[in-house]
């Protein structure tokens, strides 16, 4: 959560920084102790977690051993998006992904001491929690992006660095913020996280997949309201060189990050919304 | 409602109302849970706040601490406006929720307070300088380094007040704090309580124990149904209500019911009158006086003092009230 950007204007500032971030990295250190501190268990969960992402990896290769092509890519192709799309949603779930339990602490009223802490609720939750496990799936996505980059015939340079970059980087806060939109919702459905996770983990498994195989009306829904579509599809067609379905051009690749910026702006909208919901401010 | 202007008391409060939308049935309707709170509490003093379940108490302290908006009136908590200045009222004020740990239940006392410290953004100094006088004061030595979920009701409780009170605030709201807890640990809690209030500390307490209004308030508010019933002192209150204590008696051999005794009125006898029930106003009379005229004619041999029930008081000011 460190504030991109600031200024370095001496040691004063970085000692600010240092304390203002105090209790966030006081919460995650230990939380990061805690589910090292039981060896088996641990290792476990991550065997656990890995095996999820190479089941959806085999899941991809499967499908390519009865077609050659789909939407246009090859498999090596198809491996740069599942790799981009998992690597960015894994690290996204490893920091975001427990505001899945708000409902939990709603229903418990445990959201509650939240508001007698001096930070905003929102920091307080996203880091409140680390789920070390899924740094398993994300090795796997990692995995399969080294294998797609070097076998999918992407010509290395400065502009593939920079849109590889901007993409990760992206990719991973568009989806955080999928996080929070989530949990926003949350405030006003109590039992909907089946709902909201049918977005979120669908918008996951839609970014994996190819987005010129979409109808229409999924380009718009995925394309563009939720962009799954710009944290891996649109950056590894326009690594690829290849030409964009309909409404999806290839120069949106350059783009990720007003996708990102967009589903920030959301997210914190209907946090912001489920929140005044819960203190009953209107709104 | 704009003003954020300290004057001085610590909570403030006036035509403080909120409202829910319940679902009743298919239908919705409207239910107030706090109606019209006027109340001003000053910084020191240590004020029982008790109420039947679902009086509004509980809705009350949400909105001084910036959880609910109030519908309707405005509220200043430490010269703060709850809602907006939420993170720096955080700082001045100490909450115990009875249900709702502050703790970490999976790491130990220890490395709760550790965390707490850093979100108070107490310096390395106070915070060893406070977490030891809590421990010593809650007497946490034994179990510091024990996870929260293995603490006894008592230990865990403890280990909240510390919590909630690791950044010295000004003001201390305890829900139920005694409440599941045996009378030796009421006791300690209770004598803790009172050493912070020397230090200055406000209290605000909501509880079911008389016992802990009688040891630990100087004043008690009522509220029932949302609305202030009562504002004054226990004995105030008693006299309001006209709560009577109940003497019960043990006698050596059966006896008729001992009516017409001096401050003290029959209740009931059992077993032949080996045990009777005597009611007494603690304002005009004591339990020894009481004990004296019964023993003039019986021999006791046993006898208990039963306290006036909080909820029996809150009935009678509903039924004096209407």
């Amino acid at each position: 959560m460190a504030s991109a950007g600031a200024p370095v204007t001496g040691a004063a500032e970085t000692a600010g920084l240092r304390e203002r971030l105090r209790p966030y990295r006081a919460v995650l250190a230990s939380r990061a102790r805690s589910q090292r501190a039981y060896r088996t268990s641990f290792a476990l969960d991550l065997g656990s977690s890995a095996l999820v992402g190479v089941v959806e990896l085999a899941e991809v290769w499967v499908l390519f051993s009865n077609v050659t092509a789909l939407g246009g890519m090859r498999f090596n192709q198809i491996l740069l998006v599942f790799g981009l799309a998992d690597l960015a949603f894994s690290l996204a779930d490893l920091s975001f992904g427990h505001l899945d339990n708000l409902p939990d602490f709603l229903r418990a009223g445990t959201l509650d001491v939240f508001y007698l802490r001096p930070q905003p609720i929102l920091l307080q939750l996203i880091t409140s929690d680390l789920s070390l496990r899924r740094l398993a799936r994300a090795a796997v996505g990692a995995a399969a992006l080294g294998i797609g980059l070097a076998t999918s015939g992407v010509s290395w340079g400065p502009r593939t660095m920079v849109l590889l970059a901007l993409g990760l980087v992206s990719g991973y806060a568009t989806f955080a913020a999928l996080f929070v939109w989530a949990a926003g919702l949350q405030f006003f459905l109590l039992d909907g996280a089946e709902m909201t996770n049918a977005f979120v983990y669908g918008g996951r498994y839609a970014a994996s997949q190819p987005a010129s195989v979409w109808s229409r009306p999924l380009k718009l829904i995925f394309g563009f309201f939720f962009p799954m579509a710009f944290t891996a599809y649109l950056p590894a067609v326009t690594m690829l060189g290849l030409p964009g379905p309909d409404w999806l051009p290839a120069w949106l690749g350059w783009c990720t990050p007003a996708a990102a910026v967009w589903s920030w702006l959301m997210g914190l909208l209907c946090w912001r919304w489920g929140l005044r919901h819960y203190q009953g401010g209107g709104g | 409602m704009t003003s954020a202007v300290n004057s001085g008391a610590i909570i403030e409060a006036d035509g403080l109302t909120r409202e829910f939308r319940v679902r009743d049935g298919k239908r919705r309707r409207l239910l107030t849970a706090v109606d019209g709170l006027t109340v001003r509490i000053e910084p020191g003093e240590s004020v029982g706040y008790i109420g039947a379940n679902g009086a509004g108490k509980s809705t009350t302290i949400k909105m001084l601490t910036g959880i609910l908006v109030p519908t309707a009136g405005s509220v200043l908590t430490c010269g703060l406006r709850p809602v907006q200045d939420r993170r720096r009222l955080a700082r001045q004020v100490g909450v115990v929720f009875g249900q709702r740990s502050q703790l970490w239940w999976d790491l130990p006392v220890r490395e709760s307070f550790r965390i707490l410290a850093a979100i108070h953004a107490l310096t390395r100094a106070e915070e060893s300088d406070r977490t030891a006088e809590l421990v010593e004061q809650l007497e946490l030595g034994g179990f510091l380094s024990v996870p929260v979920r293995q603490l006894s009701l008592g230990q865990r409780m403890r280990a909240e007040i510390a919590a909630a009170l690791l950044h010295s605030p000004r003001l201390v709201i305890l829900d139920e704090p005694t409440i599941g807890l045996d009378v030796l640990s009421k006791q300690r809690l209770r004598e803790f309580l009172t050493g912070e209030r020397r230090r200055g500390t406000t209290l605000l307490l909501t509880t079911h124990d008389m016992g802990d209004v009688e040891r630990l308030c100087d004043r008690i508010l009522v509220i029932d149904h949302g609305r202030l019933a009562y504002d004054g002192d226990l004995p105030g209150l008693s006299r309001t209500v006209g709560a009577e204590r109940v003497l019960v008696v043990d006698l050596a051999e059966p006896m008729p019911d001992l009516t017409g005794l001096d401050g003290a009125r029959h209740l009931s006898s059992e077993a032949d009158g080996l045990r009777q029930r005597l009611a007494f106003n603690a304002e005009q009379t004591t339990a020894a006086k009481v004990l004296a005229a019964v023993s003039d004619q019986a021999e006791v041999l046993d006898l208990t003092v039963e306290e006036p029930d909080i909820e029996d008081v809150v009935r009678r000011i509903y039924a004096a009230g209407r």
